[in-house]
C-alpha cells in the first residue's frame, strides 16, 4: 500500500527474535516440565526401582491409551469446548467391535472399522449438538457419555465378551526396541496433533475460536465445520484408545472406559496449561501433564501408597499446576512490572 | 431516595499519578463548580481517564490533594466519594441483562427488609430517578432488548439516584448516535440547572462546545489549557490536544471514473428492506443513520455475517452469492467490524496472528504456516500501516489507535475490491484517526471502493465522496459530496 507513514526500521535481526521465541515457549512451559522433573528426581531417590528401563517404558505403556484421548481433548478444549464422553466412546467403541465380531461373525478388520465408526459417529454427534443444537458442550457430552455408557451394558447385558483373535491380543506383545507399539502409537496420535496445532491453518485456528468465536467467524474461519471435524477427531481417537484397551485387557469389558480415565484425560491437558475457557493450550504442555501423570500414578504405586489416596495427590497437583502456571506467575509479573516501570 | 447533596466546589491541587517513574498526570489543578459543566478533553493516553478515577475515588492520587468546599476529600473508594456526593458514568456501559431494570440500577446494593430485597420500594425509587430524568420506562422489565442509548439512560439514573452534588461523564457518546446524545445532552442540561456540577469527557468536540461552561484540555498528562467555552472554537481545541494544526477539510481525491466494483440490489432483510447502491471503483461512500437504524445490519449483510432474505450482490458484473463471510471474502468484500474488541481482535493473542487469522488458510499455497510467512506478513504491514508497538506482544497491550491500525492492517493483507469499515475510528485518539484518514483515502486511490459507516456525521462528511442515508432500515437518499451538508444528511436521518 502506498501508506507508509514513516519509514521503521526494522526492530530485531532474525536470529534474536528465533531466540526470544524459544525463550518464551520454554517459560510457557517450564511449570509443568519442571513439575516433571522434580518428580520424576524425588520418586527415582525414594524406590530404587523407578528410574530402571523397564519400569520408564511401563509408565509409558500405562498412559498411552490416556495420552491418545488427552491429544483429542486438547483439541476440543482449545477450541473452547469439553469433551466428557470420550472414555464412555472408548468402552462403547470396542465393544461394537467385539459385539459385531462374536455375534455377528464378521470378519475383524470390518469389525474394527465399525468400531472406528462408532466413535467418530458420536463425536459427529456431539459436534452437531454443539455447532448446530447451541447445546453447551458440557451438557452435551455429559448426555453422550450417559448415552454410550449405557449402550456398552446393554449390548452385552453386562458381561464381558472374550475371544478375540489372537494376532489382536498379540499386537499388545510385540515390542520394538523393548517398546510396545501402543507407546509409537500415542507418540505418533500427539506428534500428528501437534504439528497440526502449530502449522495448519485449520489447527492454528483453534486458538481463534477458542479466545473469541465471533472474531474468527468475521475472519472467515468456518467455525462451525472444525467444531464438527475436531469433536468427531476426539471421537474417532477415544475409538483407537478403545482398541489399545481391547487388545491389552484381552477382552471387551462393558466396565472399560470409566470415569477415572476421563477424569485422567482432563487432568492431563489441565496440567499441561490449557485454560478450559479456551484460546490456550499446547500438545507438548499435554504430553507433559500425561507423564506427570504416569510418573505419579507409578512412583506411588511403587511407594506402597493407597491407590484410594493417589486421586487426593493428582488433585493437589492440577491445582498446584494451575496455579504455578497461570495465576502466581502473573501476580509475580504484574509487580515486577509496577517496580520497574 | 438519599438527601440531595449541596456541595458547592470540589477542588483539586497539584494531582499527581505515576506508574513506576513514569508520571501520567502532573501537578494538575481541577474544579468544578455546582451548577456548572467542565468539558475535559485529550487525546488517548492523556490523563483525563486517571483523573477523572481519582475524583471518583477508583484511584488514589500519589500527590496532591481535594477538597469539598474546603473540607478535605480523599476518597478511598468508589462507594467512599458516592458517600460524598460524587458519582462516575462510565465509558462502556456494563448491565445484566437478565435483569430488570430496577435491579440493574441498585445492584450492590439492594434494598433489604427483614432479610428480603424489598422490591416494592426498589422499584419506586427506580421509576422516580428515571422520571427525574424524564424517562419512561418499567423498572421490572429486564435490560435484555433495551438499546444501547436507553440503557445509557439507566447508566445515569442510576448514577444520580443519591443526588450526587458532582457527577463525571467518561465519554458517554462513545456508542451513541447523534439523536442519542442529543438527549444525554439535554439530561446534562438538567441536571445542571438543578444545580449539580458535572465533568464531561468527550471525543467529539462539537458536544463539549456545545454543552460545557469552560474546558479543560489535557496533553501527556499536564493541563495545556483552561477556557471559557465561549472563548474557544474547535480548531484551538485541536490545536490544544495535538499541540500542532490539522488539515482537516481536505477532499478525498476523485474517484477514478464511474466503473462500478459492486452494486448491491433489492437487499432485503428483518432489519432493513430494498437497499440499493452502486459501490464504484476508488470511491469513497459514506453511510450516515442513528442508532439502530440498520447502517451496521446492512454493511453486515453485505460482509456475510448475517444472513439477508432477498436480494442480489453483483462483483465486477457478476452475481456472488454471499451466505458467510468466506463467500464475502472470496468476493473480496471485507469488512472491519464496529466493535473491535468484541468482533475484531482476539485481544490475548499477538498483533501478527491476529492480522494473519484470515490469511493462514487462503494464502499460504503449501498448507503449512511457517514462521517465515508470519514473519513476512507482520513485517509487511507494520511498515504499510505505520503501527507502532510490539506486534508479538498481545494486541490488546497496545494504545486503541494501535489496535485498530492492526485489525485495519489484518484486512489490508489482501487488497480487498470492497472495503468496509464499521466505526473505523472509535475510541481512537486524533492522532491515529488522521492517520486512519489517510489509510483510507490511500485505499481509494488505489481504486478499493471503500464504504464508511459512522455514527460521527463529520468523519462521514469529511471522508465520502457520496453519503447514503439510512433512516428505519431504509435507504433515504445517496447525495453528493456538494448535496450532503450535515443539516440535510441529519434532517435525513430523523425523517
Amino acid at each position: 500500500m502506498a501508506t507508509s507513514l514513516t519509514e521503521r526500521p526494522t526492530a530485531l535481526p532474525a536470529s534474536a527474535i528465533r531466540i526470544t521465541q524459544v525463550k518464551s515457549r520454554l517459560k510457557m512451559l517450564s511449570g509443568p516440565l519442571i513439575g516433571l522433573v522434580l518428580l520424576i528426581a524425588v520418586m527415582s531417590f525414594l524406590s530404587p526401582v523407578f528410574l530402571t528401563t523397564n519400569n520408564l517404558i511401563n509408565i509409558l505403556v500405562q498412559v498411552s491409551y490416556i495420552g491418545i484421548m488427552a491429544a483429542g481433548a486438547t483439541l476440543i478444549i482449545i477450541l473452547g469446548g469439553i469433551d466428557l464422553s470420550v472414555s464412555a466412546v472408548l468402552g462403547l467403541s470396542f465393544m461394537v467391535v467385539a459385539v459385531t465380531y462374536q455375534n455377528l461373525g464378521w470378519p475383524f478388520w470390518i469389525c474394527i472399522i465399525v468400531g472406528l465408526a462408532t466413535g467418530t459417529g458420536i463425536g459427529l454427534l456431539n459436534g452437531v449438538l454443539v455447532a448446530f443444537g447451541k447445546v453447551q458442550a458440557f451438557i452435551a457430552t455429559l448426555a453422550t457419555m450417559f448415552a454410550a455408557t449405557g449402550l456398552s451394558l446393554y449390548l452385552t447385558n453386562g458381561t464381558p465378551i472374550l475371544g478375540l483373535p489372537d494376532w489382536f491380543l498379540g499386537l499388545s506383545q510385540v515390542r520394538l526396541l523393548g517398546v510396545s507399539l501402543q507407546v509409537y502409537l500415542m507418540i505418533v496420535v500427539v506428534i500428528i496433533a501437534a504439528l497440526w496445532l502449530k502449522y495448519r491453518p485449520a489447527g492454528r485456528s483453534l486458538y481463534a475460536i477458542g479466545s473469541n468465536e465471533e472474531v474468527a467467524r468475521l475472519s472467515g474461519i468456518r467455525v462451525k465445520l472444525l467444531q464438527l471435524r475436531v469433536y468427531a477427531t476426539a471421537g474417532f481417537l477415544a475409538a483407537v484408545a478403545g482398541l489399545v484397551v481391547g487388545a491389552r485387557l484381552n477382552a471387551a469389558q462393558p466396565s472399560a472406559g470409566n470415569s477415572s480415565d476421563l477424569l485422567s484425560v482432563i487432568a492431563a491437558v489441565v496440567i499441561g496449561g490449557a485454560s478450559l475457557a479456551g484460546g490456550v493450550g499446547s500438545m507438548w504442555g499435554t504430553f507433559v501433564g500425561l507423564l506427570i501423570i504416569g510418573v505419579l500414578n507409578n512412583g506411588l504405586t511403587l511407594l506402597n501408597v493407597s491407590p484410594h489416596l493417589q486421586p487426593v495427590v493428582i488433585g493437589a497437583v492440577i491445582i498446584l499446576a494451575v496455579l504455578s502456571d497461570g495465576r502466581l506467575l502473573s501476580i509475580f509479573r504484574v509487580r515486577s512490572r509496577r517496580q520497574t516501570a | 431516595m438519599s438527601e440531595a447533596n449541596t456541595a458547592r466546589t470540589l477542588t483539586g491541587t497539584a494531582l499527581t499519578k505515576r506508574y513506576g517513574g513514569n508520571a501520567v498526570l502532573r501537578a494538575v489543578d481541577f474544579s468544578i463548580a455546582a451548577g456548572s459543566v467542565v468539558g475535559l478533553i485529550g487525546e488517548n493516553g492523556a490523563g483525563k481517564s486517571t483523573l477523572s478515577s481519582i475524583i471518583a475515588g477508583i484511584k488514589r492520587p500519589d500527590d496532591g490533594a481535594m477538597t469539598i468546599d474546603d473540607r478535605p476529600y480523599a476518597p478511598a473508594s468508589p462507594i467512599d466519594a458516592l458517600n460524598s456526593g460524587v458519582a462516575i458514568i462510565h465509558q462502556e456501559i456494563k448491565m445484566i441483562p437478565e435483569l430488570s431494570v430496577a435491579e440493574n440500577m441498585f445492584l450492590g446494593r439492594l434494598p433489604v427488609r427483614r432479610g428480603r430485597v424489598a422490591t416494592r420500594e426498589m422499584v419506586a425509587d427506580a421509576r422516580a430517578a428515571l422520571a427525574d430524568l424524564g424517562v419512561t420506562l418499567d423498572p421490572r422489565r429486564p435490560v435484555a432488548g433495551l438499546s444501547t442509548a436507553t440503557q445509557q439512560e439507566i447508566e445515569i439514573a442510576r448514577a444520580i439516584i443519591r443526588r450526587p452534588a458532582f457527577v463525571i461523564f467518561d465519554e458517554p457518546s462513545a456508542s451513541l448516535g447523534r439523536h442519542e446524545t442529543e438527549r444525554v445532552l439535554e439530561q446534562i442540561d438538567l441536571l445542571r440547572s438543578r444545580g449539580t456540577g458535572v465533568v464531561y469527557i468527550s471525543h467529539r468536540l462539537d458536544e463539549v462546545l456545545r454543552i460545557a461552561d469552560r474546558v479543560v484540555c489535557l496533553r501527556d498528562g499536564s493541563k495545556v489549557g483552561e477556557w471559557d467555552a465561549r472563548d474557544i472554537d474547535r480548531e484551538g481545541m485541536i490545536r490544544a490536544m495535538v499541540g500542532r494544526d490539522l488539515a482537516r477539510r481536505e477532499a478525498p481525491p476523485p474517484p477514478h471514473g464511474h466503473e462500478v466494483v459492486a452494486s448491491v440490489q433489492d437487499l432485503s432483510s428483518s432489519r432493513f428492506e430494498n437497499i440499493t447502491v452502486e459501490l464504484r471503483r476508488g470511491e469513497i461512500l459514506g453511510v450516515s443513520g442513528l442508532v439502530g437504524s440498520g447502517r451496521t445490519e446492512i454493511v453486515r449483510a453485505l460482509a456475510g455475517a448475517d444472513p439477508f432474505d432477498s436480494g442480489e450482490v453483483l462483483v465486477e458484473g457478476a452475481p456472488v452469492k454471499i451466505r458467510s463471510v468466506p463467500d464475502a471474502i472470496s468476493a473480496g468484500i471485507y469488512m472491519v467490524p464496529e466493535d473491535r474488541k468484541a468482533q475484531g481482535l482476539n485481544l490475548n493473542r499477538t498483533s501478527a496472528e491476529n492480522m494473519a487469522l484470515p490469511w493462514e488458510s487462503r494464502l499460504v499455497p503449501s498448507g503449512f504456516v511457517t514462521t517465515r510467512f508470519l514473519d513476512r506478513l507482520k513485517r509487511r504491514m507494520a511498515s504499510e500501516v505505520d503501527i507502532r508497538g510490539d506486534l508479538d506482544r498481545p494486541v490488546g497491550l497496545l494504545s486503541g489507535g494501535n489496535q485498530q491500525k492492526v485489525l485495519l492492517a489484518k484486512w489490508l493483507v489482501r487488497i480487498p475490491k470492497v472495503l468496509i469499515l464499521d466505526e473505523p475510528t472509535r475510541g481512537v485518539d486524533v492522532g491515529a484517526k488522521e492517520a486512519i484518514y489517510e489509510i483510507i483515502r490511500a485505499l481509494a486511490a488505489r481504486g478499493v471502493a471503500v464504504v464508511v459507516v459512522s455514527s460521527e456525521l463529520e468523519e462521514v462528511l469529511l471522508l465520502s465522496h457520496r453519503v447514503m442515508v439510512v433512516a428505519a432500515g431504509r435507504q433515504r437518499a445517496i447525495l453528493t459530496r456538494e448535496e450532503a451538508t450535515p443539516e440535510r444528511v441529519m434532517q435525513l436521518c430523523v425523517s
